[in-house]
């Protein structure tokens, strides 16, 4: 059931111009950002050697190159998030699912399901321009994992806390300014995490970052679960509190 | 997907629905045996709408209880509904998918195997008249069209029971017949509930009615008693016909007889 829901929801979105438009997009934006990277890796390459510890070719381009795929979620995620449930509230879709023989948890497991996939789409899309660096030298795949893993957390994050504010309204639009208002506090809250050390624990960033420097904690990760699940059962709850009258 | 059928396939009892003060549906009893066609009837905002929501269990009644094939709607509500086909008002359509594929997944959703899928599509299509349409996308269709996908996604897991609001509105009169021929064919196999405020059609198709207004029954039974009561009563000089007569008299008075 929970499949049936996220290949409808993914066959919706490759229907409409938009995936393409966010994928077309993102890559060119990724590419050019990596180009960069990699032109001032080249241009520092002769120096490094004489640093005791140089950094590798996968901490200064792969590690920026997601580190710039993360702050490119926080914007688009809300985008693609928004029609989830609120289109359907608007079009009058919803009785169709709430009328069929599957929980609210399934529908909104679905649901979120779909949109992650969609994401981990545009990780792998990512990944691969990192992994052409293969063809002119190694990368150091321990890295690369760690800040993948990290991306894949993330993206979960951001796809359960985007679905919740599609779940609040029936305007797509009013639930992509939400969660795009969501994200920037997000990111507000890693700017002054640097002042107030509590925030550091809320800050989705903080916890990304340290995935991308190639530290994989088990309590980042136990924070995305949380963080994750959180927003799904709040869904699920506004969606239950909709049926009575 | 057949219940019992000695068991009503819907029953409801005493199901009332308020929205903050207002009472929406008070108290209403509906039994409904398979094989049988019910005809909601009543002015607009009567509480047929909201009624229908009940029964699916897209609107928590505020009290009474809901039963579909015998299994309790807010108890066991996954396993009352597959037994349930809805299609309200405004029909639920993905206006992105393709005719087939939008019923593919529907019928998925109501778990239907992946072995019967392609035929309980290709049946629910033939049966609304939709196989020259199957491949084009819901979004640009005609109304008629759309009516009719929406009435073929209430059908196409074979559900016992068959709850259609309003399944004729905005349709010409040609579409309103093919339809009317279609929930006749339909309430011979299933239980079929429809609301209408075209007392000819509930004339028509219809072995039961409940009148409602302002969320009261007013009157429930079979049509013959409806218009047996209507002779009794005594028809009055200039009146229309004896249902659209009744119909006037039931909404109009204060108390439920």
């Amino acid at each position: 059931m929970i499949f049936t829901i996220a290949a409808k929801e993914l066959r919706i979105l490759f229907a409409s111009p938009l995936a393409w438009i966010i994928l077309g997009v993102l890559q060119l934006l990724l590419a050019w950002l990596f180009l960069n990277q990699v032109d001032a890796f080249i241009g520092v390459q002769g120096q490094l050697h004489q640093f005791a510890n140089p950094p590798g070719v996968t901490e200064m381009v792969v590690a920026p190159l997601f580190g710039a795929t993360a702050m490119i979620l926080l914007v688009i995620t809300p985008v693609l998030a928004m029609r989830l449930i609120a289109e359907e509230r608007r079009n009058h879709t919803l009785p169709l699912l709430l009328s069929a023989p599957i929980s609210l948890g399934a529908i909104v497991m679905g649901k979120f399901l779909g949109l992650w996939l969609f994401l981990c789409l545009l990780i792998a899309l990512a990944a691969a321009m990192a992994l052409v660096l293969l063809a002119g030298g190694s990368l150091d795949v321990g890295l690369l994992l760690a800040g993948l893993s990290g991306l894949l957390m993330l993206a979960a994050c951001l796809a359960s806390l985007d679905l919740y504010f599609s779940s609040l309204t029936a305007h797509p639009a009013v639930a992509a300014i939400s969660g795009i208002g969501a994200a920037l506090g997000l990111w507000l809250l890693d700017i002054a995490a640097q002042d107030i050390a509590p925030l550091h624990a809320f800050s989705l960033l903080q916890h990304f970052g340290r995935s991308n420097r190639g530290l994989l904690d088990s309590a980042d990760m136990g924070y995305f679960l949380l963080f994750t699940a959180t927003f799904l059962v709040l869904t699920v709850l506004r969606l239950d509190r909709e049926r009575l009258p | 997907m057949n219940c019992n059928d000695i068991l009503p396939s819907l029953r409801a009892r005493k199901l009332s629905c308020r929205f903050g003060a207002r009472v929406a549906v008070d108290g209403l009893d509906l039994d409904l045996h398979p094989g049988e066609v019910l005809g909601l009837l009543g002015p607009n905002g009567a509480g047929k709408s909201t009624t229908m929501q009940m029964l699916s269990g897209n609107l928590a009644p505020y009290s009474g209880r809901v039963e579909i094939c015998g299994v309790d709607l807010s108890e066991q509500p996954e396993a009352a509904k597959t037994h349930l086909g809805y299609l309200p008002e405004i029909p639920p359509l993905y206006r992105e998918l393709k005719v087939s594929e939008f019923l593919r997944f529907v019928a998925r959703l109501h778990r239907v195997s992946k072995a019967d899928l392609d035929a309980a599509v290709r049946q629910a299509m033939q049966r609304c008249s939709l196989g020259e349409v199957a491949q084009r996308l819901i979004g640009n269709l005609s109304k008629g069209y759309r009516q009719r996908v929406g009435i073929a996604q209430a059908i196409v897991h074979n559900p016992s029971v068959i709850i259609l609001d309003e399944p004729t509105a905005g349709l010409d009169p040609l579409q309103i017949r093919e339809i009317r021929e279609l929930i006749g064919e339909l309430g011979r196999t299933h239980s079929v509930i429809l609301s209408t405020h075209i007392l000819a059609e509930a004339e028509a198709l219809c072995d039961q009615v409940l009148i409602l207004n302002q969320g009261r029954t007013m009157f429930s039974g079979g049509m013959d008693d409806l218009c047996q009561q209507w002779q009794e009563d005594g028809p009055r000089a200039g009146a229309g016909n004896g249902l659209e007569e009744m119909f006037v008299r039931l909404t109009h008075q204060e108390s439920p007889r």
